[in-house]
Order: structure tokens, then C-alpha cells, then sequence
């Protein structure tokens, strides 16, 4: 008798349906209200009443962003988060590989240790890093966040691609070797096509972290700033200009969305189906 | 093309196990070569080493003239079907089967003619654009068929290709790989655990257990001449009916249970080392076929030999009937005969201690609970050992 359907305004108003509203609009509300005060006019954003709509329309907020070199941080943080990203993929799919799959000694403790360094807090390390930096004269450069972002990044990677590779079916290796394949050559033809949804899934995760990352960012690139800490840096020590955080905050999300649009197209659930009994 | 031949070749893994142990087995050029027996008994490990997946710890291993035991899988011209058939699921079907000759740098348009040829063979030709999620079983199996024959290889290595397809296809393919295996006429090495595939497809076949090569020989030699018990028990289904018994003065008569039965002197004819077992205790062997009714069999036996026993249960398979019958004779479970997954179920407490297993005439008269009379050819009689387990035969 439970699963009898559900008529007429039962079919929209129940429990579930409820909590399912509930819950996105708990999470969806934060979002409207940044894309919403991105497009009031200074004086509206704090006003009281608060305006639930931005009447009248205004981008004051985007132009004050770009007058403060917004597109400038843009350009920072895009080619710090995609070359780590690169990077991390590439030695990501190597090392996964190997871990998942070559016969070789000591994976556990690899394993573990990839692990360890993934939960590793970053204010730990971010003196002695500094350090470092400044000696070599990193500091304010890209690769002075692209490495150490690649190297803050990769253990997941490795972890997430690794168990990929376990999922691939030995016998397909084995298949490719008797027709002909070298081991490079069965890696990126038979195999990688069939992990791009844990090459996408490791991509996304890192962009992200790298997009949004603040303390190395602040520590090492103060002259070069990415998003987070352009954000942080708009306005005076007498001026809040909420306008234009809220429209940096839009921009900034774009790119995030995009990649979780495209992410979503590339798993694909089945890709592996009928290449083995199943 | 080329011959397979595997001399005194052992494997050893790192671990200390002997997976195989002094292998010998020719595979002429051409010639169907079915390697069977129960899991775990080494044949796959065999067929692995011959495709150069798994290191050789001992022996030689020849393809052709030439000595293979260090050359890589793809410098050995063979081709290998897998249990999960392997597809690259990324691939169509035509790229799939072509992907061996693209890797040979061959021209695309010699390419397309070879898949297309192997296609119209396979009957796949319709398919060539999809993508291996969307074929059924049967039609991927073909595809790795395809995949292997398309290279023209000197050898054939098939790793029980049929086991994931059900019991209708299977029979099907059973007969299409074979079919296929004769038109290419290249040496094959199957690999099966299942005895109906091995009688049926193999030209010769060989039966392993634990690592050694029990017996090699054409099906029916196998199925008639069985060299030890396992060989008995795993070769034919329902498996052969195997009794303790005791053989009298002069090996003239044998006790099954209460029941004596006169071995005529034609038999000793055969079997002259039968005498020297008188007196002592044998195991006696009679596939369920060699048991008709008495009064049904097809022409009159000679010197024939009676055996009773109580009908337990009859399964009619509409061309036969299936007799379980019961006597006071112990039975002798053989170790090929039983599956795996039956461990214990002939122990259990609906089962008998000597039950037996009858194929008879679909039209017998039999009533359960009933005494059943079989009339036996004596030459039919197989003998073993049972210390040893080895046939009793000159």
C-alpha cells in the first residue's frame, strides 16, 4: 500500500519533495543572494529593508572589480590552476598506473605515505616553504604556486586514479601485449580512454583546489595575485566595496561551473560496459 | 603456421607453488588440442605460459623450430581469446579486430578488407560500427574470435572462451569455433574445464590435475581407456559408476557389495593382469551408458554379466532415461568426478552410500523402489587399482 502513486497535489507536496526543497534552497539561497547584490548599486547591497530583487539593474560592481585589475587576477589564477592541473594529471596517471598495476615493491608504504601528505595541514609547511621560495627565487612567480600546488594535489590524484586502473580488467592488458602494444602505447590506448572519468574527477578536484587556494597564494604571491586574494585585497582600509567582492565572486564561479557541466558529460556510467562479461 | 611443443616445462611461482609440473604436450600444426581439468589443476597457468603472460620456470617451449621460453608475447605470431573476451570497450567492432594490424603499421584500406573479411566469417559484418556495450554475449564473443583470426597467427590460444555464454549458445558457438578452428587450420590450444566441450571440440585432448598432465589422447580413447580413476570420473556425464570391490579365486568373480558376478574368461583375455589381483580388493568401474535393462539391450551380449540394484529415482531426458539406483556395494567417489561446488552433497543425507547411475532406453519399464536387473557386457568393465588409482588393463 506504500508504494501506491501519489495524485493530484500529493504528487508535488510531500515529505520528500519538501526536504529535497529544502535542502537546495538552503544551498542555493547563498548563491542567488551573491548573484543577486553582484548587480545592485553600492548603496542597495546593505540596505534595510533588504532588496530581494536588484531594482534597478546595475553592473557598477563588475566595472569597480576590473578597474581594480580583476581581469589581471584572472589571467594569474587560470594559468597557476591549469598547469597544476596539467602537471598533476600527467604525473597522476603514471604514478596511479604504476601503483595499480606494475609489479613492484613497497606500493603499501607509498600508498600510505601519498596519503599522509594529502591531509597534511598547508600552515605547516608554509614557513620553511617561504624559505625555500625566496631562496630560489620563486617568490611572485607561477611556478612558485604551480609546483608546490602540484605537489599538494598529486597524492589525491594518485589515490583517485589508481583505483581506476585496479577496475580495469587485467585481461585487456594482457590482450593489448599479445596484439603488438608496448606498455606506453597500452597505457594511453587501452587504457586511459577507459579512466577519463577518474582523469576528470582528479581534474576537477585540483582546479578547484587550486582555484581557490588562499594561504600560498597570499604568502608567496603577493605581487602576482590570484582570485581569492585579489578579492581580498579590493577597497581601502576606510571603503568595503561589496559590489564589487559579490561580482569578483560571480566570475570567479564560472569557471567552476563550466567544469562541473563538462565533468558530468564525461562520466559517464557504463563507459567500461560490455568490455568484459557483465 | 607452426606446432606447439612443450617439453618437461614446470612453473613455479614466487611463493614456492608449483602451479605445473613437467609439462610434455606436442599440439601438432593444425590440430585441436583441448587442455581440461578441474580449476585450479594448472591448465590455464599452461596456456598462459605459451602465451608468454606468465614466466617459464623450467623446460622448453617451442612454437614452430623456434625456442620461445624469452620471447615477448607479441614476437610469438599467436593470438589469444579470453574468458571475458577483453574488448577494448572504447573501440567499435571494426577497431576492435583491427587494432592488432594497426599496430603492424599495415595499410588502412588492407586493414578494412581483413576486418571485413573476418567480419563476413564471424557474421558480424552489420555490427562493425557499434560499440562492444551494445552486442549481446554471443556477438562479443565473436568479435574476440574475430580480433584472433583476423591476424592470421600461427597458434591459437583460447582461455575457456565459451564458459560466460548460456548453456543454448554455448552449443552453438561450441560448433562454430570448431568449424572455424578447421578452416584456419591452425595449431589451437584450448583451454576448458568443461569435459562436454573438451569430447566434442578436441582433436586430442589432455587431462591435467594439480600441475600434471594425467592423460593425452583422442576423446574417445580417453573416454573408453581411461588411465586412473580421475581421468575415469572426470571424462563423461553422468560419471562413470565406481564400486569397491573384492575379485575372487583366479579373478574369476568379483564381489560388489552381496553381489557376486562371474567374470567370464574373455575378459581375462583382455585384462590378463586382472589375475594377479585374485584375492584382493580392486575398483570396479561401468559408465552409465554400459547399463541396459536386462531384456532392453540393443544386441545380445555374450557371456553377459548381471547387476542389480533398486530404482531410486528416474529422470526422463525424452532421447534416454536416467536411472539412480541403489545396492549395498560401497561407492568410490573419484576426485575428477566431483565439481567443486558439490563438495559434501554426496555425503548428504538424502544420498545412499552405493548409489549408481544408469543411462537407459527412453521406453524401459522401471517403477521406483523396484529392483532393476542390468544385463553387462563384461568387456565393458573397467578395472583400477585402488591403491594406486591406475587402470588395470594388460
Amino acid at each position: 500500500m506504500r508504494n501506491r502513486a501519489r495524485h493530484g497535489w500529493r504528487r508535488w507536496i510531500n515529505g520528500p519533495y519538501i526536504g529535497a526543497a529544502l535542502i537546495a534552497l538552503f544551498i542555493l539561497l547563498p548563491m542567488y543572494w551573491m548573484l543577486a547584490s553582484s548587480f545592485k548599486s553600492q548603496s542597495n547591497v546593505g540596505a534595510y529593508p533588504p532588496q530581494y530583487f536588484p531594482v534597478p539593474i546595475s553592473t557598477s560592481g563588475y566595472h569597480a572589480a576590473f578597474a581594480d585589475g580583476f581581469g589581471g587576477f584572472v589571467v594569474n589564477s587560470l594559468v597557476v590552476a591549469c598547469c597544476s592541473t596539467a602537471l598533476v594529471l600527467f604525473l597522476g596517471v603514471f604514478a596511479g598506473y604504476a601503483l595499480g598495476r606494475l609489479p613492484m615493491r613497497g606500493k603499501y608504504p607509498i600508498m600510505v605515505s601519498l596519503l599522509m601528505i594529502s591531509v597534511f595541514p598547508e600552515i605547516a609547511v608554509i614557513a620553511p616553504l617561504y624559505l625555500v621560495m625566496r631562496d630560489i627565487g620563486w617568490l611572485n612567480s607561477y611556478q612558485g604556486l604551480i609546483f608546490p600546488y602540484t605537489a599538494f594535489n598529486l597524492p589525491f590524484a594518485v589515490w583517485i586514479l589508481r583505483n581506476y586502473f585496479l577496475g580495469i580488467s587485467m585481461s585487456m592488458e594482457e590482450s593489448a601485449r599479445i596484439d603488438g602494444a608496448g606498455p606506453l602505447r597500452t597505457l594511453v590506448t587501452v587504457v586511459l580512454p577507459q579512466v577519463t572519468p577518474g582523469v576528470f574527477t582528479a581534474g576537477v578536484f585540483t582546479f578547484t583546489a587550486c582555484w581557490t587556494e588562499f594561504l600560498m597564494a597570499l604568502s608567496f604571491d603577493f605581487g602576482k595575485k590570484t582570485i581569492p586574494v585579489g578579492i581580498a585585497s579590493f577597497g581601502s582600509q576606510f571603503t568595503v566595496p561589496y559590489g564589487a567582492y559579490f561580482a569578483a565572486s560571480v566570475i570567479a564561479v564560472v569557471p567552476i561551473a563550466i567544469l562541473v557541466l563538462v565533468f558530468r558529460k564525461a562520466v559517464v556510467s557504463g563507459l567500461t560496459s560490455g568490455a568484459v562479461k557483465g | 603456421m607452426a606446432s606447439i611443443s612443450i617439453e618437461k616445462v614446470t612453473k613455479i611461482y614466487p611463493n614456492g607453488f608449483e602451479a605445473i609440473h613437467e609439462l610434455d604436450l606436442d599440439v601438432a600444426d593444425g590440430e585441436f588440442m583441448v587442455l581440461v581439468g578441474p580449476s585450479g589443476c594448472g591448465k590455464t597457468t599452461a596456456l598462459r605460459m605459451v602465451a608468454g603472460l606468465e614466466d617459464i620456470t623450467g623446460g622448453t617451449l617451442r612454437i614452430g623450430d623456434r625456442i620461445v621460453n624469452d620471447v615477448s608475447s607479441k614476437d610469438r605470431d599467436i593470438a589469444m581469446v579470453f574468458q571475458n573476451y577483453a574488448l577494448y570497450p572504447h573501440m567499435t567492432v571494426a577497431e576492435n579486430i583491427g587494432f592488432a594490424l594497426k599496430l603492424r603499421k599495415i595499410p588502412k584500406a588492407e586493414i578494412k578488407k581483413k576486418v571485413e573479411d573476418a567480419a563476413a566469417i564471424l557474421g558480424l559484418t552489420e555490427w562493425l560500427d557499434r560499440k562492444p556495450g551494445q552486442l549481446s554475449g554471443g556477438q562479443r564473443q565473436r568479435v574476440a574470435m574475430g580480433r584472433a583470426i583476423v591476424r592470421e597467427p600461427s597458434v591459437f590460444l583460447m582461455d575457456e572462451p565459451l564458459s560466460n555464454l548460456d548453456a543454448k549458445l554455448r552449443v552453438q558457438m561450441r560448433a562454430e569455433v570448431a568449424r572455424i578452428q578447421r578452416r584456419l587450420n591452425v595449431a589451437t590450444l584450448y583451454v576448458t574445464h568443461d569435459q562436454v566441450e573438451a569430447m566434442t571440440m578436441g582433436d586430442r585432448v589432455a587431462v591435467m590435475r594439480a600441475g600434471l598432465l594425467q592423460q593425452c589422447d583422442k576423446p574417445q580413447v580417453l573416454y573408453d581407456h581411461p588411465v586412473n580413476l580421475f581421468v575415469a570420473g572426470f571424462m563423461g556425464s553422468p560419471a562413470m559408476n565406481l564400486f569397491d570391490a573384492t575379485l575372487g579365486e583366479g579373478a574369476a568373480t568379483a564381489l560388489v557389495g552381496s553381489q557376486k558376478l562371474e567374470l567370464p574368461s574373455s575378459l581375462h583375455a583382455i585384462r590378463p593382469a586382472l589375475k594377479s589381483y585374485a584375492n584382493r580388493p580392486v575398483i570396479i568401474g561401468i559408465r552409465p551408458e554400459d547399463l541396459p535393462v536386462a531384456g532392453d539391450e540393443p544386441a545380445a551380449i555374450d557371456e553377459a554379466v548381471y547387476f542389480e540394484g533398486d530404482v531410486e529415482l528416474v529422470e526422463a531426458l525424452g532421447s534416454e532415461l536416467l536411472v539412480h539406483f541403489t545396492t549395498d556395494a560401497h561407492r568410490v567417489e573419484a576426485e575428477g568426478a566431483k565439481d567443486a561446488d558439490s563438495e559434501g552433497l554426496s555425503a548428504g543425507a538424502l544420498t545412499k552410500g552405493g548409489e549408481g547411475v544408469a543411462r537407459v532406453e527412453p521406453r524401459s519399464q522401471l517403477v521406483v523402489g523396484r529392483r532393476v536387473r542390468f544385463r553387462i557386457d563384461p568387456a565393458r568393465f573397467h578395472f583400477f587399482d585402488p591403491a594406486s588409482g591406475l587402470s588395470i588393463t594388460s
